[in-house]
């Protein structure tokens, strides 16, 4: 805790006061916790190993998945190793022989051909589950309720070009009622204040949780509160 | 004796009553060492000014351009510790040879360089160049900057006057508390309904499913995350009740794991923890909340806790969380997650509700202080708002300029 004191001021302080070592002083801590992370990686890996290989031994339901998952981990590794990524080498070169066969190098086919399909695949998952919550979002029930279905309605039809068709006749004076321009007005307005509010509170929500860490007085996240 | 006075005082004389030209590069006070003023201050009458910077290969490149016969400029973004050789073209109304060449660019930019540069310049990059014969006259002065870092920054001096304002206030308030002043705080559902969620856990003798977020350990969000997960771990060891909590870094995952060991020593019950109940899933995103997407699926949890930091994965989260019929708690300061959250989850903590949650639940009196600290923090913040609004409604713009000096 007494280094947690200490370093917390020591940041704070940098923050003001330019001159070395004090200005400097943010960007060696962030260094100094990259090269803690590179061995901390080394803990994931392992955890990730003794956990699946455990699912494994005791033939609990699904333990071929697990299997998969190990097998994949370790032969992207070993691919990565032996011929590298891109444009780094690994201990076998290049892999040109490779290359000339399958275009590419084969962590970088898998990456391209397996991951960033799995990948995107689990991302598209969003546009259903936006459908099914604003599904259920949007209930007529109360006057908040009321207030939120007419916002979603106007923002959803202003964002495409049927809100533009649909009040695109109306007179100059009457601009404002153009369902787009009154969805930038949503926009722009109560949606930035609203999310300003929140940033505000849980800015200071930051400054306090900070100071009760710098000075000790919350321990809860060491695992213990005395 | 007395006639070499005279000739002295007459040189004297002399030289005073043509003023010199003045040039100086000076480094700005009380800055981060990115900037320098540049003053001039020229006798001759002048039809205009040009001032050069010069780059590594001593070509100049113009800065700055003035009608004034005095002046001065302030050069940012500069590289601290570093000398800077100025040029200062003054365009005379008299004609006068000069050792320099004056270029135009085809993007309308200008360049000067000296006779001989301008004779070893390749033929390819002359035929881009045009030479300006329109001054008539240059007269050209030389100056050094050399910007350093000084020990404040003037500018972040408002930020500095918040910081000391808001600590101050949180501060006095641990103090107030820590004397037995009796605060009030208004009730947080989602952390009341806590020991709900794990009470029905257990009664279902389902786990317990806790998601840190996916930020790293050096984000705040995530301390407070895991303090929230020291008692509810403490609560799951009470009860018997499986804990799972998957960690998408490294560093997150060793200290959740020493956190929840600590929590169930606390409890009494060092046997029922083992390592396994907190794992490391991957660090990709997507592949995250893949994984933590099967456990809902396959442990069908019956209490999911998302605290921390969340991003897109946020919806994909609570909406397979919903659709297995577990009692859900979220809590991030992302306000761009917060809907999404707000829709699919019983209970949302947001912004400072996340934050407050461990003194919350703690009950210790000096952390409800500085819960209310923050929220004269709020009131300074509405205040500061408000006058500012009167001020720009009134026309002055002083303290919304003052408070933009930040960078």
């Amino acid at each position: 805790m007494i280094l947690t004191l200490i370093i917390g001021i020591i940041v704070i302080v940098s923050e003001f006061i330019p001159h070395p070592p004090f200005g400097r002083l943010t960007q060696t801590f962030e260094s100094w916790f990259l090269i803690i992370f590179g061995f901390a990686i080394i803990l994931g890996q392992i955890s990730l190993v003794q956990v699946n290989l455990n699912k494994i031994s005791r033939r609990e339901e699904n333990w071929i998945y697990h299997l998969i998952g190990l097998i994949s981990l370790f032969v992207m590794v070993v691919f990565g190793l032996l011929w590298g990524t891109l444009e780094t080498g690994g201990l076998l070169g290049q892999g040109e022989s490779i290359q000339a066969a399958i275009g590419t190098k084969p962590f970088d086919y898998l990456f391209d051909n397996v991951y960033i399909p799995l990948s995107a695949t689990m991302f598209s998952l969003l546009a259903f589950f936006i459908a099914s919550a604003a599904y259920r979002a949007f209930i007529i029930r109360s006057f908040e309720s009321n207030l939120l279905m007419i916002t979603a309605v106007i923002v959803i039809i202003g964002r495409t070009s049927f809100g533009s068709f649909l009040t695109g006749w109306l007179p100059e004076r009457f601009s404002f009622f153009h369902i787009p321009l009154l969805t930038d007005y949503i926009m722009e307005f109560p949606n930035t204040a609203a999310q300003r509010a929140i940033l505000i509170s849980a800015a200071l929500g930051v400054i306090g949780s900070s100071l009760r860490i710098i000075l000790g007085i919350e321990r809860s996240y060491l695992g213990s509160d005395k | 004796m007395k006639r070499c006075f005279l000739l002295f005082a007459l040189a004297v004389f002399g030289f005073s009553a043509f003023a010199a030209d003045i040039f100086n590069i000076l480094d700005k006070p009380w800055d981060e060492g990115t900037e320098l003023l540049i003053k001039w201050d020229l006798s001759s009458v002048i039809d205009s000014i040009h001032i050069s910077r010069a780059d590594s290969a001593g070509v100049l490149g113009i800065v700055h351009v003035s009608r004034d016969a005095k002046g001065e400029f302030t050069e940012g973004k500069l590289q601290p510790d570093t000398t800077y050789v100025y040029s200062l073209i003054a365009f005379l109304r008299s004609p006068k040879t000069s050792d320099h060449v004056y270029l135009s660019k085809t993007d309308g930019s200008a360049l000067i360089v000296t006779s001989r540069q301008f004779t070893n310049l390749p033929d390819t990059l002359k035929t881009t160049l045009t030479i300006d014969s329109s001054p008539k006259y240059v007269s050209i002065l030389k100056a050094e900057g050399f910007p350093t870092r000084d020990w404040f920054n003037r500018k972040k001096l408002p930020l500095l006057f918040l910081l000391l304002v808001l600590s101050t206030g949180i501060l006095v308030f641990i103090v107030l508390a820590h004397r037995g002043t009796d605060l009030f705080i208004r009730r947080i559902n989602g952390l009341d309904a806590m020991d709900e969620a794990i009470g029905r856990a257990t009664e279902k003798g389902k786990p317990i499913l806790f998601v840190p977020g996916i930020g790293e350990l050096d984000d705040i969000q995530t301390i407070a995350s895991l303090s929230i997960l020291s008692h509810l771990a403490y609560k799951a060891a009470e009860y018997n009740t499986n804990l799972i909590v998957p960690c998408k870094t490294s560093m997150v995952l060793s200290a959740a794991r020493e956190v929840v060991k600590e929590s169930y020593l606390r409890a009494g019950r060092p046997d029922a923890f083992r390592n396994e109940q907190v794992f490391y899933l991957t660090d990709d995103q997507f592949g995250y909340v893949a994984g933590i997407d099967g456990i809902m699926i396959r442990e069908e949890p019956a209490a999911n806790f998302f605290l921390g930091t969340f991003y897109a994965e946020s919806l994909i989260l609570a909406e397979t969380g919903f659709g297995t019929g577990a009692i859900q708690t979220a809590g991030t300061a992302q306000a761009h997650q917060l809907p999404f959250f707000v829709v699919s989850c019983d209970y949302t903590l947001i912004g400072e509700e996340l934050y407050a949650a461990s003194a919350y639940l703690s009950r210790d009196p000096q952390q409800l202080g500085s819960l209310k600290g923050c929220d004269f923090g709020k009131i300074v913040l509405i205040s500061m708002i408000v006058i500012g609004v009167i001020f720009e409604i009134s026309g002055s713009t002083w303290f919304t300029s003052m408070l933009n000096m930040v960078e």
